[in-house]
């Protein structure tokens, strides 16, 4: 039955979607001012559908929980033994189980926009719930025609085969849906753009219509990728915390595209400015979610990530690809030339500075979406090349370096128009911090160039940020600007974590007799033992090794070399010591002929701020909706108050004309 | 007005991208890395024997008569467990198969025999992966198929599942 539920919940909300979105499409047919009376269906249609795909997910969760193997899903990724948090990530841990947590966001966000927004003109409500219903139907078709979850079995398995051990953890809770869920979420600015350029409404209320969700989808995108990064760096056992995998750069790119829409969309609400730019923002964003999804589940890219493949899949997500991004920019290309100019400001103001950085993340995006692409693009001329570091971190830094300077200078800039003299102190303080840091470290030892400008950036915007805070009663300063300030000042704490990593890491491989003693930077470490040990689906060989620093007191940690039976497969399971300075990362490798262990340690100084600093931003983020959202309210309020004063004043009026004074 | 060129830019750039992907998904898509080596003659090498029971292998042993199997395997490899049986089916064909453990101690390789069967002519030990890489193989298991020359005609990656024994019968047809 819970199968059955599912699949007539998606077929229902397909429908409903195909309402909403000639519903909405009717909107358009409307004169100003009008209100067709065909138009009216589309937001309880997004609204149902929005119950109903949440219906869905939840019943193929359930189905999961209680391990139903008369579902192939189920029985093909599920295992009756797994621990029950592990049995309900499953659920997203395959391919069409994901696609279902897509869909089902999708139709969230769209049922959300649907009942809460209330501020856009009904021609332009109508074409946004058009194009988002129109979106959603294409997802519904490919879960319901290629990728079905709900799918029976013609037997029922009698055990099913397990999920990958790799995705056996939190972190598997965590990461994927706070990412689709970003994703997705840009889907409602791509639809807000498409309503805006198709009834040619690019304004400044368009934009604070349009500014909470870019918002909210950026808080869950960088929280996502912050958590992502965690994940491999402490899962995979590589010791790193990036690897330019392209499935990393497909939740990154969409991550720069909406930090780009979420600068400009302010620019656009405060100053009128950058309209086309911030329409061509909109529709990149939910592109690149759209085609990181592709490259991720169509297996055209050979990825550490090697998902479940399958190219009549892929040919569907290519099919709604060529649909709705060829479509969002043959309209943008046709409509955007009748989208008239903004308001014009000069190249030192803070506008100037906004577009600036825009171009910069446009250009990071740009080599990032190259050299994930690239391989793709050889292969079509039987090359096989894989693009890594030594490509994206010079390349990406070119741009980066100069963003990160403007980024310290931008916010104390005026709107419209400023003159460099009057911030000659800040730019001066910035100036020495960047240049000093770098001497200071230099003076110690040679480092390479990157983690060294890192530094220098680091220390300069950590303390920029706080300067457009210089002057101001810190009680009256707005929340979303403390937002702001957070938010660059997350930037400035992840930026050192990672130069740290790159310049001062410490690694020893060694192979370690037990009882054996091996030096690391400052620590010590001696392999006490290594036993077998045995979870609920997994066997391992655990070494436990006694840490101490400088003869200090020892820790003991204790890295495992798992072996997983269902499905086979051997993971190694890193140890970590954590401390305000850094972490020692430590993973057990294999036994030598003679005996000994392979032992790899590393000592990584304040690697950790990458991650507190991820958090930073998103907590950044978080507190500009609490701002945007605080200051909305009151306007509201005020502005109902108004109108009340104006219709006791008309009352009044029409009962006794007010005397002429 | 502005000039309206610039913003078909966009689309163009995803068309291109659409089409080099829409071809890219047509192709077959081939996982592994095809060693070089084929139609190479062997690489010179000798090896040690990889337990007491069967003598070590060096390239002489590859040339003159019939064609043979080169099996790349390990006594610690799960994969080279599931082949063991399509093994022993080649060599009652009358198939020779030369062995090379990878990495592998010499009571691990006996215990390995003894638990799977024993298919294998000769076995040298490779403790450093060094011929391996030198015959072009990425990976345990691995099956070459060896002309009377020494010459490299044919690699099978991965177990060998029982699709694959006629196949590899035919290549050493091939081969003859």
């Amino acid at each position: 039955m819970i199968a059955e539920i599912g699949l007539a919940a998606l077929w229902l909300a397909a429908a409903l979607a195909v309402l909403q979105m000639v519903s909405g499409a009717f909107a358009l047919r409307a004169a100003e001012g009008e209100v067709n009376p065909l138009a009216i269906y589309a937001r309880p249609a997004a609204v149902v559908q929005a119950v109903l795909a949440v219906l869905a997910f939840i019943m193929l969760l359930w189905a999961f929980a209680i391990t139903d193997l008369s579902i192939k899903l189920v029985a093909s990724n599920s295992h009756s033994m797994k621990p029950m948090l592990f049995k309900l990530t499953g659920t997203w841990g395959n391919h069409e189980g994901s696609m279902l947590l897509w869909v089902g966001v999708l139709a969230l966000s769209g049922g959300l926009l649907a009942g809460f927004e209330k501020r856009l003109p009904a021609r332009t409500m109508g074409a946004t719930l058009a194009v988002q219903g129109f979106v959603a139907l294409g997802f519904y078709a490919f879960l319901l025609l290629s990728s079905n979850p709900f799918e029976r079995l013609p037997v029922p398995a009698a055990e099913g085969t397990g999920l990958n051990p790799l995705l056996q953890d939190i972190g598997l809770a965590i990461h994927p849906p706070t990412l689709y869920a970003g994703y997705v979420g840009l889907s409602v600015a791509f639809s807000l753009a498409m309503g805006a350029l198709l009834t040619n409404q690019v304004n400044p209320s368009f934009a604070r219509v349009l500014r909470p969700w870019v918002l909210g989808a950026w808080v869950l995108l960088t929280f996502g990728i912050t958590a992502g990064s965690y994940w491999a760096y402490y899962e995979l056992g590589w010791g790193g915390w990036w690897f330019w995998d392209p499935v990393e750069n497909a939740s990154l790119m969409p991550w720069l595209a909406a930090t780009a829409l979420m600068h400009s969309v302010s620019v656009l609400a405060a100053r009128d400015a950058l309209r086309t730019w911030t329409i061509m923002l909109g529709v990149l964003a939910f592109s690149m979610s759209m085609l990181g999804t592709f490259l991720v589940r169509s297996g055209v890219l050979t990825s550490v990530h090697a998902f479940a493949v399958d190219p009549e899949r892929g040919a569907f997500i290519l099919g709604l690809l060529l649909l709705y991004i060829g479509g969002a920019f043959t309209i943008f290309a046709l409509r955007a030339g009748a989208v008239s100019e903004g308001k014009r400001f000069a190249v030192t103001s803070r506008e100037g500075a906004l577009v600036f950085n825009n171009v910069m993340l446009s250009a990071i995006l740009a080599i990032v979406l190259l050299g994930t692409l690239y391989p793709l693009l050889t292969e079509a001329f039987d090359v096989r090349v894989s693009v890594g570091p030594p490509y994206f971190n010079p390349a990406g830094a070119i741009f980066a370096v100069p963003m990160f300077l403007v980024m310290a200078v931008g916010p104390l800039l005026r709107w419209k128009e400023d003159k460099p003299k009057r911030l000659q102190f800040e730019l001066m303080l910035i100036a020495a911090l960047v240049i000093g840091t770098i001497a200071l470290v230099s003076f110690f030892g040679q480092f390479p160039l990157l983690p060294l400008l890192g530094l220098g950036l680091a220390a300069a915007l950590a303390v920029a940020a706080f300067l457009p805070l210089k002057g101001r009663k810190l009680s009256r300063v707005p929340v979303a600007t403390w937002g702001m300030v957070l938010a660059h000042f997350g930037v400035a704490v992840s930026l050192f974590g990672m130069a740290c990593e790159g310049a001062f890491s410490q690694e020893r491989l060694a192979a370690v007799a037990p009882g054996g003693t091996e030096q690391v930077g400052d620590f010590s470490f001696t392999l006490e033992s290594v036993t077998p040990v045995a979870g609920p689906n997994w066997t391992a060989i655990e070494a436990r090794l006694a840490i101490s620093k400088d003869g200090g007191e020892p820790v003991i940690l204790a890295p495992q070399a798992r072996n997983f039976w269902s499905p086979p497969m051997a993971t190694s399971e890193s140890a970590l010591l954590t401390r305000w300075d850094g972490q020692l990362y430590a993973v057990v490798g294999n036994q030598a002929e003679d005996g000994r262990w392979q032992i790899r340690v590393w000592w990584k100084p304040f690697v950790t701020f990458i991650w507190y600093g991820g958090l930073l931003i998103a907590l950044g983020g978080i507190l500009a909706i609490a701002g945007r959202v605080k200051v909305d309210v009151k306007r509201r309020v005020a502005s109902a108050k108004g109108a009340e004063r104006r219709a006791d004043i008309e009352a009044l009026g029409a009962a006794a004309p007010v005397p002429a004074e | 007005m502005r000039s309206r060129l610039f913003l078909w830019v966009p689309l163009a750039l995803f068309a291109f991208f659409a089409g080099v992907a829409g071809y890219m998904l047509t192709q077959e898509k081939d996982e592994f890395v095809e060693s070089a080596m084929i139609g190479q003659p062997l690489p010179d090498f000798a090896l040690a024997p990889a337990y007491g029971g069967l003598p070590g292998t060096s390239k002489a042993d590859f040339t003159g008569g019939k064609p043979r199997l080169l099996n790349i395997w390990a006594s610690w490899c799960l994969p080279c467990i599931a082949e063991a049986p399509q093994l022993e089916a080649l060599k009652a064909q009358g198939v020779e198969i030369v062995g090379i453990a990878i990495r592998d101690r010499p009571e691990a390789v006996a215990g390995f025999l003894a638990r799977h069967g024993n298919p294998y002519a000769r076995i040298g030990s490779d403790p450093i992966s060094e011929v391996q890489l030198a015959v072009g193989s990425s990976g345990v298991p691995e099956t070459f198929v060896i002309d009377a020359q020494g010459v490299i005609r044919y690699q099978h990656i991965g177990d060998i599942r029982p699709e694959h024994v006629p196949v590899l019968l035919a290549e050493l047809e091939k081969a003859r």
